[in-house]
């Protein structure tokens, strides 16, 4: 599993068990609390609902000014009450890219939970101090006419990125465009790129 | 047992460093790679949640890991890690009662959570589930920066819990907006109040912040609270 997987403390499993124990026993953890976390998030929210605002701002112009303005006015139109989240747009002239440098900071409302990726040192370390080259090496090249603007989530606001619209996708609307904006391009280490076909 | 940290300026302030090697992303991930990882999810929201502690806390009890173990475990290890170390500390979890659930399962793996159960369930309301996001606060007095205003970050090193990033620290910047008025960190992980200032998006160029080493048409926009500015120039 490589270093994302260090080494996972043979005693870890015995360790949550007897914690989550405890805490069953004295009411403080729910018991359909586990099996809530797993649903919430395995199911219910994923980077579909930031897909959706990007979806819907590239349709409209009125949401996208929304979006970058007043972003909970923005996800509100979406059901989502979520007061905290920033949106930065991508142009010619910038490139966004979010990270948190001091723990792992990231739009869990709107992308879900974070990559592992996010959440390492290799990525938390060089996102602020060389992003043009680990773009590089994780497969984005930017133009180096266009700024590098780097978010680093220091505090409770959060951080997600409107990427540019390709050109290949004229004419398609708001349903046809999600499968398109990935979790990687609103956290800006990728350009949205044609969605993989489905497997059959 | 590792020595832990106290907290100071930590392993856990990544910025700048170098030497991790390249970035690993795994084709397909699962959001859990176990079932232990939900747990521990569930289980820092649920203490979250009941009020045992707050966001900045177990922030700050994560950084105290002793640095070599921050650098290998897991992400979930680490907050199995911040959450038991706050319910001890907070009397909310007994040490011995803990080792003897330990050595319960450790000698049963595969025993359910609930079989060491003597009594039937207590019954709670439901946890708050905003705990972690209920920080802005009315504004007390005007923020002392608009956007444009050169700032320069304090040179500290405090010996506590601080969202001022090392590799930003004595740094000039310009303030880019004003994002209302948060429960400060600092104070907040201490138990010394919420103490709500202005927190501010502020934008340094990167070679401010990394000298003749900065890629070139960089910046860099950090949120940060007002008591961590001077005025610039």
């Amino acid at each position: 599993m490589g270093k994302n997987h260090p080494n996972v403390d043979p005693y870890v499993v015995s360790r949550v068990r007897a914690l989550e124990s405890l805490l069953l026993e004295k009411g403080i953890l729910a018991p359909d609390a586990v099996d809530r976390v797993i649903q919430r998030y395995e199911s219910d929210t994923g980077p579909m609902v930031g897909a959706r605002a990007v979806a819907r701002a590239w349709t409209d112009p009125a949401y996208k000014r929304l979006l970058l303005d007043d972003p909970r006015a923005a996800l509100a139109r979406l059901d989502l009450d979520y007061a905290m989240l920033m949106v930065v747009e991508n142009t010619d002239a910038v490139h966004n890219l979010v990270v948190c440098t001091l723990c792992s900071c990231y739009p869990w409302p709107v992308l879900g939970l974070p990559p592992t990726w996010y959440k390492m040192p290799a990525y938390r370390s060089r996102a602020v101090s060389e992003p043009r080259a680990l773009l590089h090496e994780m497969g984005l090249a930017v133009d180096p006419r266009r700024e590098i603007r780097v978010w680093d989530s220091s505090a409770e606001m959060r951080y997600m990125v409107l990427p540019q619209r390709p050109a290949a996708t004229a004419g398609l609307g708001e349903a046809e465009l999600i499968p398109w904006i990935t979790r990687d391009a609103l956290i800006g280490v990728a350009e949205v790129r044609p969605p993989a076909p489905v497997a059959r | 047992m590792e020595v832990e940290s106290p907290g100071m300026d930590g392993v856990h302030d990544l910025g700048g460093m170098q030497g991790f090697g390249p970035v690993e992303r795994e084709e397909n991930e699962p959001v859990f790679h176990a079932a232990w990882e939900a747990a521990v999810l569930a289980m820092q929201r649920a203490g979250g949640g009941r009020g045992l502690y707050n966001i900045d806390e177990f922030r700050h009890s994560i950084e105290r890991m002793a640095p070599a173990h921050y650098l290998r475990a897991t992400y979930y290890e680490k907050w199995l890690d911040g959450v038991t170390r706050l319910l001890l500390e907070k009397g909310v979890v007994d040490a011995g009662e803990l080792a003897a659930r330990r050595a319960f399962f450790e000698a049963r793996p595969d025993a359910p959570a609930t079989e060491p159960l003597t009594a039937p369930l207590p019954a709670r309301p439901p946890a708050n589930a905003r705990w972690a996001q209920d920080v802005i606060r009315e504004a007390a007095t005007a923020p002392r920066f608009a956007p444009g205003d050169p700032v320069r970050t304090r040179e500290m090193h405090p010996h506590g819990h601080t969202r001022l990033p090392r590799y930003a620290r004595g740094k000039r910047g310009v303030i880019h907006r004003c994002h209302g008025i948060h429960v400060f960190p600092d104070s907040h992980a201490h138990g010394a109040g919420e103490q709500p200032q202005p927190l501010y998006s502020v934008r340094f160029d990167a070679r401010e912040l990394w000298g003749e080493s900065a890629e070139p048409n960089q910046v860099v926009h950090i949120d940060l609270w007002e008591s961590y500015l001077l005025p610039g120039r």
